[in-house]
C-alpha cells in the first residue's frame, strides 16, 4: 500500500472534485493498477462521494443521505487516499505542477485530473441573490430546501426540465404549494416532443403542482427575503422559496485560468487528456468532440477511458459518443426519451397513442433503423428500442408491429374509435339537444335500435344541427359492434380519421384546451399536424375556450400572423377599418400622409367600402400602423377569418327613401362585432330600404330596413358562388336585430367547419333549424348572445397597436444581413 | 467554406422562420418544433412566394401563396408538385447559427 512516505516510488495523482466521474475512475484504476499512484482528492463539498442522481429521492423522503453514499470514509482509508473535504482548489500552477486550496494547502502532482462537474445556471435577473433563492445541485441545496419545506409555504421552481420537475415533485411531497415556471411552451422540450410534453404536464398537474409554460422571469421580488417571482407579462407568483433549475454550465473556470484549452467545457481528446499532457479532465466539466454531457452514462465511459490512460493502457481506450436515454425519477411518471426525434423527409415516424391509458409512443426511423424514441406512460420497451438503435438493427420485417413492443405477438390494429370509446357516459354528444353518450347507448340497447334515424327519433341526438352525426354513429358502432357500419366521414386532413364535426364535439366533450391535447387525445397520426389541421384546430380552440386558450400563433396563416394581406410579390396590403364605410378628413389625411411617407405604390377603394394601401414592405408595417393608430384607426381585418366589413348606405341621414338609420346601425354592428374570429370570413351590410344600395342581399348577414323594422337576411354569397340571401325574419327594434345577428354569428362560430362560409353551413343545418335556435327560442338566442359578448372581451384588442408596442417584433425584422458590404463595393 | 454568424437559435420562434438578407436575395432560416434548423432560399419554386412566411410542420413548410409544400431538408416540393429551391448549409454551435458564406455569395452568376 502506498503512503505519502513512498513518494519516490509512486507517482502523485491529484484529483480536483470528488463527484461521480472521478469516483468511478478510481474504481477502475485500483482494479488494474493498484498502488501505481499516490492519490490526493480535493473536494469543495465537505463530504465523501455520494450518488448525486439520488438527491431527488432524498428530497422527496424516499431515501436518506446515508443510503446514497457511494464511497464511505473507510474506502478512502483502505485505498490510502488523502481526501481534503471542504477544500476548494483556487489555482493550478502548471509550471510548478502544484494545486492550491482555499484553506492554503498546496499539493504537488505528477498527474492531475480535473473533475469539477457543473455549476447551476443562475438567471441574470434582479433579486437572484435574495435569501430563499436556491439552486439544485448538491446535498446542501437539498438540506436548505427541506428546511424551507417545513414552513409548508409556496415554492416556485424556475425551469421545467428534469431537475426542475424532480425538485417540484420532491417539494410537493414535502407538503409545499409548488408552481413550476417554464420558458418554453412544453415541459422538458429538449428530451420530449410536444405530445409527450403535454402528457407530462397533465401528470404533473394531477399531483397538484401548478405549471406555467411560456413564463419568462423578469425579476425575483422581495425585501431581503424572496417574496415572489415577477414575469415579463406582469404576473407575480408569490413564493418563499425559489429554486433555479434553468440549466447547468460545465465548471471550466479553474482550468481556463490555468491556461488550458476550454470552450464550453475543458477541451479533451479521446483519451480524456487536456491541452496539457499531464492533466486530464473527466465528468460534466469536460468537452469532447464538441459535446458536453449531463447524464452519468457517458461520464462513466469517460471514467473508464481516463483510468486506462492513467494505467498506460492506451490500446483500447478511446471515448466514443453515444446517446443516453433520459428518464424522470418522479414516482408514478413513466417517460423515456432517446436520440434524435426531430422529423424530416428522409425519416419516418411510427406513432401510437392510447388516449384512455395516457400512453404515447413515437419511433423515428431512418433507412429502416431507429434513430429516436419517445415513450410516455409505458416505457417497458425503452431498453429494447435502445438496443435496436445501438445495434442499428434493420426493422423492416417487424415494422408493422414494432411500436407495440418486444412482447407483441399477432396483430390487432389501432382502433380509430378509441377516442369515442374512452368518453365517459355523461359526455355530451349532441349539444343542440343536450344528449349524452350514456343516454344514446342505453336507448340503443333497451329499444334495440339499429339505424341512425331510429336513434334520432328516440333520443333527438343529431336531430337538430346534425354536426354530431359522426359521433352518434361511432357510439352506435361501439354499442352494436360489427353489425353497424357508419357512413364514412371526410377526415379533416391526413393526420386524422376524424371529420371536422367530430373534432369540434370532442374538443368540447373532453375539455381539450390546447393543440397538443387535441392531437394526443384524438389520436393524431403525426406529431405536429400539418398546414391544414393546425389553423382549424387553433380556430376551434380560440372559439371554444375564450380567455383560457392561448392563441397558437405559429398555427395561423401568414396574413393572420402579421395582420396584413400578403401579395403576389411578398409585399403586404394595409386596410384600416372605416366603420360602416364612413370616414373623415382627419382619417383621409393620415392615409395620404402614410402613402407619401412609405412610398405606397397603389391606393385603392375596395369593394368593401374602405381604402386599401397595397405594396407595403413587411419591415414598414409596424411604422405605418403606428401612424394610422395615432388618428384612431384599427386593423380592418381584411386578412382575417373573422368579421370583415359592414357596408352601409346613407339611410335616413340623407336619403329620401331611407326608413331607418342604416349607417348608424351598420357602424353599431361593426363596433360590436369587430375582432371576432369566425370559421370563414364574415361580411355584412345594412341597407336603408328595399332598394338595397348596400347590396345586403348577397352578404353573409344583411339587413334591409323597412318601415315596420329590420328584415334580417343571411347566407348570401357573391364570390365563387352567387347566391341571394335567405330571410331569417323581421324584428321590430334595432336592439333586437343586433341580438339576433350576434346569436346567429355565434351559432355559426360554434358549429361550422373551418373555412366554411355561412351559406354552406346554413345549407347543411337548414334555415329552419337556424331560425328555430336564434329567432324563435329566446333562451337559446340569449345564451348564444352572451357567449359572444364574453368572447369579445378577449378578442377586441387591436392587433396593430399591439404590434406597434412591440409584440412579435421579430416578424418584421430580418435576422441578419450577410455579405451586404461586399456587394456594395 | 466560410461560416457567417447570423444570430442565435432563440431568435427564431419554434415552428417559425426568419430571413437573412444577402446580395443575391433573401434566405429563409427555419426552426422546427424540435429545434432543427434549416436555411433555404426564400423563394418558392412555384411563383416565388416568400417561404419564410409559411406554416412550418415537421421538416417542411407550406408556401403562403398557393400552398405548395417544400421540404426543408432537400428544398424539393413534396407531393404532386415539382420544383426545388436551393438549400444553404447551416450549423448550430452553442446555440449560435452559422450559414455557409461561400455558398451564399458565390451564387451571383
Ligand atoms: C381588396 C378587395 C378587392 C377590391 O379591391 O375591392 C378584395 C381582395 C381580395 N379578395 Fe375579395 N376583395 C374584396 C372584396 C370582395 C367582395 C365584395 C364585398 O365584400 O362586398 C367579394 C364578394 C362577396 C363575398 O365574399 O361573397 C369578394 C370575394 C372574395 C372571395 C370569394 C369568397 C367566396 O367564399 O366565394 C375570395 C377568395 C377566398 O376568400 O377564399 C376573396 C379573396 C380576396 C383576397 C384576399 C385574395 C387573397 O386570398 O389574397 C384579395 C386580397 C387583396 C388584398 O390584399 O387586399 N375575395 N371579395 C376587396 C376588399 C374588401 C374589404 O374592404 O375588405
Ligand atoms: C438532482 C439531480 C438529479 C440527477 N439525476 C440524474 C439522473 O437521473 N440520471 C443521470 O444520468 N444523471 C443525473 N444527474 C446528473 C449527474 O448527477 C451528474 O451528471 C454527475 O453527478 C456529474 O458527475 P461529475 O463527477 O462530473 O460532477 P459532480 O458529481 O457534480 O462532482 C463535482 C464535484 O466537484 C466539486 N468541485 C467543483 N469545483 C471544485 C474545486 N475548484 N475544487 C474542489 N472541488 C470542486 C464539487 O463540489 C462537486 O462535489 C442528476 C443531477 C442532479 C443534481
Ligand atoms: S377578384 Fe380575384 S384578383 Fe380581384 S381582388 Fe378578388 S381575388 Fe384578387
Ligand atoms: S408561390 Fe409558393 S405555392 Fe405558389
Amino acid at each position: 500500500m502506498s503512503t505519502g512516505n513512498t513518494v519516490t516510488m509512486t507517482e502523485k495523482l491529484v484529483i480536483i472534485g470528488n463527484g461521480m466521474a472521478p469516483g468511478r475512475m478510481l474504481e477502475h484504476l485500483f482494479e488494474t493498477a493498484h498502488g501505481r499512484y499516490d492519490v490526493t482528492i480535493f473536494n469543495a463539498e465537505p463530504r465523501v462521494n455520494y450518488d448525486r442522481i439520488m438527491l431527488s429521492p432524498v428530497l422527496s423522503g424516499e431515501k436518506s443521505y446515508e443510503q446514497i453514499i457511494i464511497h464511505g470514509d473507510g474506502w478512502y482509508i483502505k485505498n490510502g487516499i488523502m481526501l481534503y473535504k471542504g477544500h476548494k482548489i483556487v489555482a493550478i500552477d502548471r509550471v510548478a505542477k502544484t494545486v492550491a486550496s482555499d484553506h492554503g494547502v498546496v499539493e504537488r502532482y505528477d498527474k492531475l485530473v480535473i473533475a469539477t462537474g457543473s455549476v447551476p445556471f443562475i438567471l441574470p435577473v434582479p433579486g437572484n441573490n435574495l435569501a430563499g433563492v436556491l439552486s439544485y445541485r448538491d446535498l446542501d441545496d437539498v438540506n436548505a430546501m427541506l428546511l424551507a419545506a417545513q414552513s409548508r409555504m409556496k415554492a416556485v421552481i424556475i425551469g421545467g426540465g428534469l431537475l426542475g420537475l424532480e425538485a417540484a415533485a420532491g417539494l410537493e411531497a414535502r407538503g409545499m404549494d409548488v408552481t413550476v415556471l417554464h420558458l418554453m411552451p412544453t415541459l422538458m422540450e429538449r428530451q420530449l416532443d410536444a405530445a409527450a410534453g403535454y402528457l407530462l404536464q397533465k401528470a404533473i398537474e394531477d399531483r397538484g403542482i401548478k405549471v406555467i409554460c411560456n413564463a419568462s422571469t423578469k425579476a425575483i421580488v422581495g425585501d431581503k427575503r424572496v417574496e415572489g417571482v415577477e414575469l415579463h407579462d406582469g404576473r407575480i407568483i408569490p413564493a418563499r422559496l425559489v429554486v433555479m433549475a434553468a440549466g447547468i454550465k460545465p465548471n471550466a473556470s479553474l482550468a481556463k485560468e490555468a491556461g488550458l484549452a476550454t470552450n464550453r467545457g475543458i477541451v479533451v481528446d479521446a483519451g480524456m487528456r487536456t491541452s496539457d499532457p499531464d492533466i486530464y479532465a473527466v465528468g460534466e466539466c469536460a468537452e469532447i468532440g464538441g459535446h458536453v454531457y449531463g447524464l452519468v452514462a457517458p461520464l462513466y465511459e469517460m471514467a473508464r477511458v481516463a483510468a486506462a490512460h492513467l494505467a498506460d493502457d492506451t490500446s483500447t481506450a478511446a471515448f466514443v459518443h453515444s446517446d443516453t436515454p433520459t428518464k424522470l425519477k418522479v414516482t408514478g411518471i413513466e417517460l423515456f426519451s432517446l436520440g434524435d426525434f426531430a422529423d424530416g423527409e428522409d425519416r419516418h415516424e411510427i406513432v401510437l397513442r392510447d388516449a384512455s391509458a395516457g400512453v404515447y409512443k413515437r419511433l423515428v426511423l431512418k433507412d429502416n433503423r431507429i434513430i429516436g424514441t419517445v415513450l410516455y406512460g409505458e416505457t417497458a420497451d425503452g431498453a429494447w428500442f435502445n438496443d435496436l438503435k445501438k445495434k442499428q438493427v434493420d426493422i423492416s420485417d417487424m415494422r408493422d408491429t414494432l411500436i407495440f413492443g418486444q412482447a407483441y405477438q399477432g396483430g390487432t390494429s389501432l382502433d380509430p374509435m378509441a377516442a369515442v370509446a374512452a368518453l365517459p357516459d355523461d359526455a355530451e354528444i349532441c349539444g343542440c339537444n343536450g344528449v349524452c353518450k350514456g343516454k344514446i347507448v342505453s336507448a340503443i340497447q333497451e329499444k334495440s335500435l339499429t339505424s341512425l334515424d331510429d336513434v334520432r327519433a328516440h333520443t333527438k341526438a343529431s336531430a337538430s344541427c346534425g354536426s354530431c352525426t359522426g359521433l352518434v354513429e361511432q357510439v352506435m358502432a361501439l354499442t352494436l359492434g360489427e353489425s353497424y357500419n357508419p357512413s364514412t366521414v371526410q377526415p379533416m386532413c391526413g393526420c386524422t380519421t376524424l371529420g371536422h364535426d367530430d373534432v369540434r364535439r370532442l374538443i368540447k366533450a373532453k375539455s381539450l384546451k390546447n393543440i397538443y391535447a387535441v392531437m394526443q387525445e384524438l389520436g393524431w397520426s403525426t406529431s405536429c399536424g400539418c398546414a391544414k389541421c393546425r389553423p382549424a384546430l387553433n380556430y376551434y380552440l380560440v372559439c371554444d375556450w375564450p380567455g383560457e386558450y392561448a392563441d397558437d400563433y405559429q398555427s395561423r396563416f401568414i396574413n393572420e400572423r402579421v395582420h396584413a394581406n400578403i401579395q403576389k410579390n411578398g409585399t403586404y396590403s394595409v386596410v384600416p377599418r372605416m366603420w360602416g364605410g364612413v370616414t373623415s378628413a382627419k382619417e383621409l389625411r393620415a392615409i395620404a400622409d402614410a402613402v407619401d411617407k412609405f412610398n405606397i405604390p397603389t391606393v385603392k377603394v375596395t369593394g368593401g367600402q374602405r381604402i386599401d394601401m397595397l405594396g407595403v414592405k413587411k419591415e414598414d408595417l409596424p411604422a405605418i400602423w403606428a401612424d394610422l393608430c395615432k388618428v384612431g384607426f384599427v386593423s380592418g381585418h381584411a386578412y382575417a377569418k373573422g368579421l370583415r366589413t359592414v357596408k352601409t348606405c346613407v339611410g335616413t341621414d340623407w336619403c329620401r327613401f331611407g326608413t331607418q338609420d342604416s349607417t348608424g346601425f351598420g357602424i353599431r354592428i361593426e363596433k360590436f362585432m369587430w375582432g371576432s374570429w369566425t370559421p370563414a370570413k364574415v361580411k355584412m351590410a345594412v341597407s336603408g330600404c328595399p332598394r338595397n344600395c348596400a347590396e345586403a342581399t348577397c352578404k353573409d348577414v344583411g339587413v334591409i330596413c323597412v318601415d315596420s323594422g329590420y328584415e334580417i337576411h343571411f347566407a348570401g354569397a357573391a364570390g365563387l358562388d352567387i347566391k341571394g340571401t335567405e330571410v331569417l325574419g323581421l324584428v321590430k327594434s334595432e336592439d333586437e336585430a343586433l341580438q339576433v345577428i350576434v346569436a346567429l354569428v355565434q351559432m355559426y362560430r360554434e358549429q361550422a367547419r373551418y373555412l366554411e362560409r355561412i351559406y354552406k353551413w346554413a345549407k347543411r343545418i337548414t334555415v329552419g333549424e337556424i331560425r328555430r335556435q336564434v329567432l324563435d327560442d329566446l333562451e337559446k338566442r340569449k345564451s348564444y348572445y352572451e357567449r359572444f359578448v364574453y368572447s369579445q372581451k378577449f378578442a377586441q384588442v387591436d392587433p396593430w397597436s399591439e404590434r406597434v408596442s412591440g409584440l412579435h417584433k421579430h416578424e418584421f425584422r430580418p435576422l441578419a444581413a450577410v455579405g451586404m458590404a461586399d456587394a456594395a463595393e | 467554406m466560410t461560416w457567417a454568424l447570423i444570430g442565435s437559435i432563440s431568435d427564431i420562434p419554434r415552428r417559425g422562420a426568419r430571413c437573412i438578407e444577402t446580395p443575391q436575395g433573401k434566405i429563409a432560416v427555419f426552426r422546427t418544433a424540435e429545434d432543427r434548423v434549416f436555411a433555404i432560399e426564400d423563394h418558392c419554386p412555384h411563383k416565388g412566394g416568400p417561404l419564410s412566411q409559411g406554416i412550418v410542420h415537421g421538416a417542411a413548410v407550406t408556401c403562403p401563396l398557393h400552398n405548395w409544400v417544400i421540404s426543408l431538408e432537400t428544398g424539393k416540393a413534396l407531393g404532386a408538385d415539382e420544383g426545388a429551391v436551393r438549400t444553404i448549409p447551416i450549423k448550430v454551435e452553442n446555440d449560435m447559427l452559422f450559414v455557409a458564406l461561400a455558398t451564399v455569395t458565390d451564387c451571383a452568376a
